[in-house]
C-alpha cells in the first residue's frame, strides 16, 4: 500500500529541519549562548565559552534532524488502527546515496570539530593542566606570575615563588595578569577548579601539572576539588579573589608578614614534593 | 492465589525490612554530638587526643580526639561538637600521642585563633616546629588550624588506648581560642599525617567520621 | 553445525530435588566455610616485608584470602568442582546434558546448562543487584536534597556513591548480556546450546558471588573511593576497599569468560545456511560486546591483582615515591574503563536494531551499515581511553589525537540512528510497548551523544571534566540508552521467556513515567553540572539547591516507576497467567516461530536457514529505488 504512496515526505521533513534549525540555532547563539558557563573571568574562560557556544549551536541542526525525522515518521507513518490485520511496509532495504551523504556530512562535522577543538586548545592551552612540559605556552609565558597550587587532603594551599615562596591559605591574583599555576599534590589524586578562572587541572603526587590563565577583571573565584580524594571530598572548596595588581602588590606584601612564622618552617620551593612518609607501616 | 498473595506481600515486606536495617544501621550509624559548656565568657570545649582509641572501641589501634570535661576526665568518642553562633570558643586539647610530623609545614602556624595565637603548655606561640607536630585541630571553612605537640618520643608514662589520666600520663596541653560565624554545620580534620600503617599515613582514622574527623555544628 | 551432540532427554539422570545435593543452600554453606578457613590460613603468613598489619588493625591478606576461599567454596558447593574431579578419576568425557524439563523453581537454584535457564537466572539475579544499585542511587538523591551533611554519615555518603556506581557499572555489564545474549544467541543462531555451557553457568554464578563480596564492603567500612577507585586514594582505604578489589575482580573474570563463550558460539555453532550476512543485527552487536569483553576485561584482572599486590605485598605499583604513578592507575583502569561503557551501549544498538524491523513491518534498513556501525565503536573504543585525562597532568602531546579519535566514535554511532531512522521511513509502525522503550532510546541517546561531545572537546571538557555534567552525559547513554533498550528487551521477550503475557495498558503507563521522570532526573544536571557542581561530593553551594530538589523528586519518581515495572511483571506470572501467545508480536525472527514456553532442546531438527533475516515487507517496484528483498523466512 504504502509503495504506492507519492506524498513527498523527505521534502516535508527537509522543510521542518529547516525550519526548526532556523529558529533555534539563532535563540541558542544568542540568547543561551552569553549565558554558557564558566563566563569571562579570564581569556581562556571566555574561550571555552565561545567552544560551548560553538558546540551547542552544531548541536541544534544535528539534533533536529534526528528528532525532526523521528517525529514525523511516528506522526506519518504510524498504523492507526492495531486491531486490523497486520499490514507491511515496502521492503527497502537501504539506499546507498542516502547512505554516502550521511557519512559525507557526519564526517566533515567531526573532523571540523576535532580541527577546530584543537586550534581552540592551541591557541592558548585553555585553562586545562598540561603536565610538566605543556603542549601549549602561550606568549609572555616566560614572564608569568608563577602560582603553585598544593593540594592536600583536604584543603588548598598556594605558594608565590616570585615573592619569596610565601605559602597562604587563600588564593589572591591581580588582574589582567599571566598565571602560570603548577598544581600538585602532597597526597593523593585531587583536582584544582577555579570555576571562574576556567581552570581545572588535576593535581597528583610527584607531578607538576602547569596551566596557564589570563586574568582579567577583579573576580571572586570558586574553587572546588574535582577529583575524588576521600572523606572530605565534597567540602574541599574555597573562595578566591582576583584583585587589581595594586590590591594584590599590598595583599601579597601583608601575607608574607602574616605568614612568616610558617615561612621559616617551610621546605625550599619545589615543582613537587614528594609525599612523606609514604606510611607502609615499615 | 491466596498463598501466592502471602508470599508476595511477605517477599516485599522483607525487602522493605531489609532497607529499614541497611538505612538505620550501617547508614545513619554516626558518631554522637557534645554540646561544649557555657561559661561567662563563652562556650568551652575540652578535647583530648591519643596514640590509640580506647580498648573496647571496635578500632582500638586507631588514634582519636575524645571529649572530655575541664578537668580531663570523663572521656566521651564524641566527634561532633555543638557550640553557639557568633560567640567566642575556647578551646583545650590535652594531647597524648607523639610527634608524626607535618606532611605540609605551613600548617605548623595557627591560623584563624583569636590573635593568631594560641598556648602550648601555657607558653603563647604563633607556630611549633612542624617535626613536633602529632596532630593539627583543623576547621578549614572557618580558616580555624591549631597544631598539637607531641610528647617526646622517650617519655616514661606515654598514654596507650583511651582514657588517658590527666595526672598521671604524658601529655602536651593547647589552648586557643576562635570565633564562630553562621549557624551551620562545619567540618573539622587533622592534617597531621597520624594514620599509621595505611599509605601515606592519611587512610583509617584519617577519613572515618568519628576518629580524626568530625563536625563543628553551629547552633 | 553437527547434529550429533545431543543426548536423548530420556537418557539424562534425574538429579535430586531436596535441600542436600550440590545447589545454591550447599555453596552458601561451603561459601561461609571457605571464607573462614582462607581467613584463618591467611592469618598466619609474616614475613618482614609484608605490610605490618598490627597498626590498622586489618589484615588486608586474610580478607582477600577470605574473599577468595569463599567464592571457591560456593562454587565447589554448587557442584563445578564434580565434572573435573570426574575427568582426574578416569570418566570420560561427557556432553553437558540439559535439565530435564522438570517442574518447580528447584531447578533456578542449580547449576544448570540450559541456556535458557541460565538466563532467566541471570534476569533474576541481576534483577536483584540492579535494585541495590537502584537504592543507592535514591538515597543519594536523598542525601542531596539539602546543600549539607544532613541525612547520612560522610563516610556512608561516599560508600553508596561507590556501590551504586560499582554496581551499575560492574554487574549491568552482563544486564543485557547476561540475560538476553544466553537466551537469544543459540536460538538465533540455530545451536542447541552455547559452546561451553558449564562456564555459561560459571560466569553466572560468578556474578552473583562479586554481588555479594561487594555489598559485604558495608560490614569492613565501605570504600570511599568511587567506582573508579584512582590510587592511592584507593590503597588509603580500609578493609571495605578489598571488596571493591574482589568485586571487581570477578566481574572481570566473569565477563571475559561470558564474552569468549559468546564469541566461540556464534562464530562455530551457526545452523547451515546461517551465513554472516544473514546473522540477525542482534547478534552481530553480541559478538562486537563479547570482542570487547574478551579484549577489555582481562585488563582490569591485571590491574586489580597489582592493587591487591599494593595492599597486601607492600609492592609500589601505585605509590609515587617508591617508582609507582598514580597515572598507572588512571591508564589501565580507562583502557578497560572506556571498552566497558560500550559494552554497556552495543547491546542497546542491537535490541533497537532488532525490534524496529518487528514494528516498522519493514526490513533493516541499512544492515550492513548497522553492522559497520557496530563494529566501528568496538573497534574505535580501545583509542580512545585517555578523553577521560585531558586535565590530568599527564603528556599533554596527545590531546589533539585523542579528541579526534573520540569524535570519530561518533561516526559508527551515527549509523545506528541512520539505520533506525531508515528502517522507521515508510513503515507501518505499531506503537506497542517495547517499540515506545525503542523510540525512547533513539531520544535518550541522542541527547548522550550530542554531551558527549562537549566532554571530547579539550577546552569545553576543562568546564565539564567532573562536574555533573558527565555524570548526567553518561547516565543518558547508560541509564536512557542500556536500560531503556533493556525494558523493550523484557516487554518484547519476555513473554516468550516467561510464558506469560504481560499488560500492555500498564507498560504504556510506566514507560510514560519512566521517560518523563528520566529526562526530568538528569536534563536538568546538565545544567547543574554547567554551574559548577562536582560530582560524588556530599555538600553543594546553596545556590543550587532548587535544581537538585528538583532531581531528587523527579529520581524518586524515576524509582518508583521501576518499582511499577516490578508489580507489573510480579503481576504477570504471579498473579494473572495468562499464556502468551507464540508469536505476539508477529515477528519473523526464527525464536518466535517455536512454541511458547520454549520446550527444553530448542528444536526437533537443527534448523536451516536461507534468505533475508529481516523478511518483512512489499516487494518494492525497482522504479521507485528499491532493491528486491529476498522472499524466503527464516526457518
Amino acid at each position: 500500500m504504502n509503495t504506492a504512496d507519492h506524498t513527498p515526505h523527505f521534502r516535508r521533513v527537509a522543510l521542518l529541519w529547516l525550519i526548526a534549525t532556523a529558529i533555534l540555532t539563532p535563540i541558542v547563539i544568542f540568547v543561551f549562548g552569553p549565558g554558557l558557563p564558566p563566563g569571562n573571568g579570564s581569556a581562556q574562560a571566555a574561550g571555552q565559552v565561545t567552544d560551548n557556544t560553538v558546540l551547542l549551536a552544531l548541536s541544534v541542526p544535528v539534533a533536529m534532524a534526528v528528532l525532526v525525522t523521528l517525529g514525523y515518521e511516528i506522526w506519518a507513518f504510524r498504523e492507526r488502527d492495531l486491531t486490523g490485520p497486520v499490514l507491511d511496509g515496502p521492503a527497502i532495504t537501504g539506499n546507498s546515496s542516502v547512505q554516502m551523504w550521511w557519512l559525507i556530512i557526519t564526517t566533515s562535522l567531526v573532523l571540523f570539530l576535532a580541527g577546530f577543538g584543537s586550534v581552540r586548545l592551541l591557541e592558548d592551552g585553555s585553562g586545562g593542566g598540561q603536565g610538566p612540559s605543556p603542549l601549549v605556552n602561550p606568549a609572555g609565558y616566560k614572564h608569568a606570575l608563577q602560582v603553585q597550587v598544593l593540594a592536600q587532603q583536604w584543603n588548598f594551599t598556594y605558594r608565590y615563588p616570585g615573592y619569596g615562596g610565601v605559602e597562604t591559605p587563600m588564593l589572591e591574583l591581580p588582574a589582567n595578569t599571566l598565571v602560570e599555576f603548577h598544581v600538585t599534590s602532597l597526597d593523593v589524586v585531587h583536582s584544582f577548579w577555579a570555576y571562574q578562572l576556567g581552570v581545572k587541572a588535576d593535581a597528583n603526587p610527584g607531578v607538576d601539572n602547569i596551566a596557564y590563565v589570563n586574568t582579567t577583571h577583579p573576580t571572586l573565584i570558586n574553587i572546588h576539588c574535582a577529583e575524588l580524594c576521600g572523606v572530605w571530598h565534597g567540602y574541599m572548596f574555597q573562595t578566591g579573589k582576583v584583585v587589581s595588581k595594586a590590591d594584590f602588590a599590598s595583599w601579597i606584601q601583608g601575607a608574607q608578614k602574616t605568614y612568616a612564622p610558617a615561612a621559616k618552617n617551610l621546605t625550599p620551593y619545589s615543582k613537587t614534593y614528594f609525599p612523606s612518609p609514604l606510611g607502609r607501616g615499615a | 492465589m491466596a498463598r501466592r498473595t502471602v508470599l508476595t506481600l511477605s517477599a516485599t515486606l522483607l525487602v522493605i525490612a531489609a532497607i529499614a536495617a541497611y538505612v538505620f544501621l550501617y547508614l545513619t550509624n554516626v558518631p554522637g554530638s557534645a554540646t561544649a559548656a557555657q561559661t561567662a565568657n563563652g562556650a568551652q570545649l575540652n578535647l583530648a587526643t591519643v596514640p590509640a582509641a580506647a580498648t573496647n572501641d571496635p578500632h582500638p589501634t586507631w588514634v582519636s580526639y575524645y571529649v572530655t570535661n575541664g578537668q580531663g576526665t570523663g572521656w566521651q568518642h564524641d566527634t561532633t561538637f555543638v557550640v553557639p553562633a557568633h560567640s567566642l570558643v575556647h578551646v583545650t586539647i590535652r594531647q597524648y600521642d607523639s610527634s608524626s610530623g607535618l606532611r605540609n609545614p605551613f600548617i605548623s602556624q595557627a591560623t584563624g585563633t583569636v590573635g593568631g595565637t594560641f598556648t602550648l603548655d601555657g607558653k603563647t606561640m604563633q607556630a611549633i616546629n612542624p617535626d613536633l607536630a602529632s596532630h593539627v585541630f583543623a576547621i578549614p571553612q572557618l580558616g580555624v588550624s591549631v597544631p598539637l605537640a607531641g610528647i617526646p618520643d622517650n617519655a616514661k608514662n606515654a598514654c596507650g588506648n583511651a582514657p588517658c589520666d590527666p595526672s598521671t600520663t604524658a601529655h602536651t596541653t593547647t589552648t586557643f581560642t576562635f570565633r564562630t560565624g553562621a549557624k551551620g554545620l562545619y567540618r573539622w580534620q587533622c592534617f597531621v599525617p597520624c594514620g599509621a600503617g595505611y599509605v601515606l599515613d592519611f587512610g583509617g582514622p584519617m577519613q572515618t567520621v568519628g576518629y580524626m574527623d568530625g563536625f563543628l555544628k553551629v547552633v | 553445525m553437527t547434529a550429533v551432540a545431543t543426548p536423548s532427554p530420556t537418557a539424562t539422570p534425574r538429579q535430586r530435588n531436596g535441600l542436600i545435593g550440590f545447589n545454591l543452600l550447599t555453596g552458601i554453606v561451603l561459601g561461609v566455610a571457605g571464607w573462614w578457613i582462607a581467613y584463618l590460613l591467611g592469618g598466619l603468613i609474616h614475613g618482614a616485608s609484608i605490610k605490618a598489619f598490627s597498626e590498622t588493625g586489618q589484615n588486608d591478606i586474610q580478607i582477600l584470602l577470605g574473599y577468595a576461599g569463599g567464592v571457591l567454596g560456593f562454587l565447589a558447593g554448587l557442584g563445578f568442582a564434580n565434572y573435573p574431579i570426574r575427568r582426574v578419576l578416569g570418566h570420560p568425557p561427557e556432553i553437558p546434558t540439559h535439565e530435564i524439563d522438570e517442574p518447580g523453581l528447584a531447578k533456578y537454584f542449580r547449576i544448570s546448562t540450559d541456556h535458557k535457564i541460565i538466563s532467566k537466572q541471570y534476569f533474576v539475579g541481576i534483577a536483584i543487584f540492579f535494585f541495590v544499585g537502584g537504592l543507592n542511587a535514591m538515597l543519594i538523591r536523598t542525601e542531596l536534597l539539602s546543600p549539607t551533611t544532613h541525612v547520612f554519615g560522610a563516610n556512608q555518603y561516599l560508600t553508596i556513591v561507590g556501590m551504586h556506581g560499582a554496581m551499575m557499572l560492574g554487574m549491568m555489564t552482563s544486564g543485557m548480556i547476561g540475560p538476553f545474549a544466553n537466551y537469544l544467541v543459540p536460538l538465533m543462531i540455530g545451536s542447541r546450546r552455547m559452546a561451553f555451557p558449564r562456564i555459561e553457568a560459571l560466569t553466572f554464578w560468578l556474578l552473583m558471588a562479586a554481588g555479594v563480596v561487594l555489598v559485604s564492603t558495608i560490614f569492613f567500612g565501605g570504600f570511599q573511593t568511587g567506582w573508579t577507585g584512582y590510587e592511592p586514594l584507593s590503597d588509603q582505604g580500609t578493609a571495605g576497599y578489598d571488596a571493591y578489589l574482589g568485586f571487581f575482580t570477578l566481574v572481570s573474570i566473569s565477563m571475559s569468560l561470558l564474552g569468549l563463550n559468546l564469541a566461540a558460539t556464534i562464530v562455530t555453532m551457526r545452523a547451515p545456511g546461517m551465513t554472516w550476512s544473514r546473522l540477525p543485527i542482534f547478534v552481530w552487536s553480541v559478538l562486537a560486546t563479547s570482542m570487547l569483553m574478551v579484549l577489555a576485561a582481562p585488563m582490569l584482572t591485571a590491574t586489580l591483582l597489582m592493587g591487591a599486590m599494593d595492599r597486601t605485598a607492600d609492592t609500589g605499583f601505585f605509590l609515587p615515591g617508591v617508582g609507582g604513578s598514580a597515572f598507572l592507575w588512571e591508564n589501565l583502569f580507562w583502557v578497560f574503563g572506556h571498552p566497558e561503557v560500550y559494552v554497556l551501549a552495543i547491546p542497546g544498538f542491537g535490541i533497537v536494531l532488532e525490534l524496529l524491523p518487528v514494528f516498522a513491518r519493514k526490513p533493516l534498513w541499512g544492515y550492513r551499515l548497522a553492522v559497520a556501525g557496530m563494529m566501528g565503536v568496538a573497534l574505535f573504543s580501545f583509542f580512545v581511553w585517555q578523553h577521560h585525562l585531558f586535565v590530568s597532568g599527564i603528556n599533554a602531546d596527545l590531546r589533539p589525537f585523542y579528541m579526534l579519535s573520540t569524535e570519530i566514535i561518533s561516526l559508527p554511532t551515527g549509523f545506528t540512528f541512520l539505520c533506525v531512522l531508515g528502517t522507521l521511513w515508510r513503515g507501518r509502525i505499531r506503537m506497542t510497548v517495547p517499540m515506545l522503550f525503542c523510540l525512547g532510546w533513539a531520544f535518550n541517546f541522542l541527547f548522550g551523544g550530542i554531551s558527549g561531545v562537549f566532554n571530547s572537546d579539550v577546552p569545553s571538557d576543562v568546564t565539564t571534566h567532573g562536574s555533573f555534567f558527565v555524570m548526567a552525559h553518561f547516565h543518558y547513554t547508560i541509564m536512557g540508552g542500556l536500560v531503556f533498550s533493556l525494558f523493550a528487551a523484557i516487554y518484547y521477550w519476555g513473554p516468550k521467556m516467561t510464558g506469560y503475557q504481560f499488560n500492555e495498558r500498564l507498560g504504556k503507563i510506566q514507560f510514560w513515567a519512566m521517560f518523563i521522570s528520566f529526562n526530568s532526573t538528569f536534563g536538568p544536571l546538565f545544567a547543574v553540572g554547567f554551574l559548577g557542581m562536582p560530582r560524588r561530593v556530599v555538600t553543594y553551594p546553596s545556590g543550587l539547591t532548587g535544581l537538585n530538589v528538583w532531581v531528587s523528586i523527579s529520581a524518586f519518581v524515576l524509582g518508583l516507576s521501576l518499582l511499577f515495572f516490578l508489580w507489573i511483571l510480579v503481576k504477570a506470572v504471579v498473579f494473572d497467567r495468562i499464556p502468551a501467545e507464540d508469536n505476539p508480536w508477529h515477528s519473523k525472527s526464527i525464536e518466535w516461530q517455536l512454541p511458547t514456553p520454549i520446550p527444553a532442546y530448542d528444536f526437533n531438527t537443527i534448523p536451516t536457514f536461507s534468505g533475508d533475516p529481516y523478511p518483512y515487507g512489499e516487494p518494492v517496484p525497482a522504479a521507485m529505488g528499491g532493491e528486491m528483498p529476498a522472499t524466503a523466512g527464516a526457518m
